[in-house]
């Protein structure tokens, strides 16, 4: 059976079709993109969940869309070790379904931020960060209103303690300041993953990142974030 | 049974900050004169009709939908339910 990713799509979804056809035309990995009422099945390798503004962002950012049918198929695939990616919104919804801990809080700035940021791989031990080596700097994109991340004291130790934090907002070199967190998220923190290091949840956006020709910066840093992906699904 | 009036009040715990309370309050209120208000929090209200037997049965529903459905995220918001009394 060849490998086969899904790009579940909800009403407000945005840069699913993006990361279809940087699953598809350039990492030449199979990929669907389902609209959510249709995701009724687990035969899929991986399940990503784009960016976006599932059901207008009411409530709250992924609220909705973390009790949609379609995540209980999302929780089982993660608990079958299948990965899951989820981008921005998909971050949001991965929070709020509880596959990933935390919460992600209206920016501090208190408007919508859309720029190109920085940020350090914190861990080489994940699905989608085994090709990047730790410390690597990631120049990516950021469009958010809501992802100023937020855990309390003893839960972000125990994400420090178990290497949870992949990806931190950082200064083209690396270095950790209060000017280069965009939103003000706790630790600048800007990705996690789960304890089983299938599931992780990024506020950039990596499928924005993944040809030069669609970046100012010439960026496809993005890139290395599917390449992992790609290396787990194919068992190499 | 009754149909009660009840209202909920989300906002962020005090260790999640809450920048909008805060740049109302330095940035609109106090800069407008209006030195002598503080603490200004920013949240979100639903108010909603519940058929319940009495005040209490229509909090304790409540209070379950909004546990159940996860209508605030306990790691980073207090929520607060009322019951306003009977519908008029």
């Amino acid at each position: 059976m060849p490998i086969k990713v899904a790009v579940i799509q909800f009403p407000g979804s945005n840069c699913d079709l993006d990361t279809v056809y940087v699953l598809n035309k350039i990492m030449k990995i199979e990929t669907d993109l389902i609209w959510h009422a249709q995701f009724k099945n687990s035969d899929y390798d991986a399940a990503i969940l784009p960016g976006g503004f599932s059901y207008g962002d009411h409530l709250r950012a992924g609220i909705i869309a973390a009790y949609s049918p379609a995540m209980d198929i999302v929780k089982q695939m993660a608990k079958e070790g299948k990965p899951i990616l989820g981008i921005c919104n998909g971050f949001q919804i991965l929070v709020e379904s509880s596959l990933l801990p935390g919460a992600l809080l209206q920016n501090d700035c208190l408007t919508f931020i859309c720029k190109w940021v920085h940020i350090r791989t914190e861990t080489s031990n994940s699905v989608y960060t085994k090709r990047i080596k730790k410390g690597t700097v990631i120049r990516i994109p950021i469009a958010h209103g809501e992802g100023r991340y937020f855990n309390d004291e003893k839960a972000l130790k125990e994400l420090n303690n178990n290497d949870q934090i992949v990806f931190r907002y950082s200064d083209e070199k690396g270095k950790i300041t209060a000017e280069s967190n965009p939103n003000g998220a706790f630790e600048s923190i800007a990705g996690i993953c789960n304890l089983d290091r299938n599931v992780l949840g990024m506020m950039p956006h990596p499928e924005r990142a993944s040809e030069p020709i669609l970046s100012p910066y010439k960026s496809s840093d993005g890139l290395g974030i599917f390449q992992s992906l790609k290396q787990f699904l194919e068992g190499s | 049974m009754t149909e009660y009036t009840v209202e909920i009040v989300i906002e962020n715990k005090p260790a999640a900050r809450d920048p909008e309370g805060q740049t109302v309050q330095k940035d609109l209120i106090n800069r407008g004169g209006y030195n002598t208000i503080s603490g200004v929090r920013s949240g979100k209200y639903f108010r909603m009709k519940v058929q319940a037997s009495s005040p209490d049965e229509a909090k304790e529903l409540v209070f379950k939908m909004t546990n159940d459905l996860r209508i605030f995220n306990p790691v980073a918001h207090v929520c607060t339910i009322n019951v306003k009394g009977a519908s008029k």
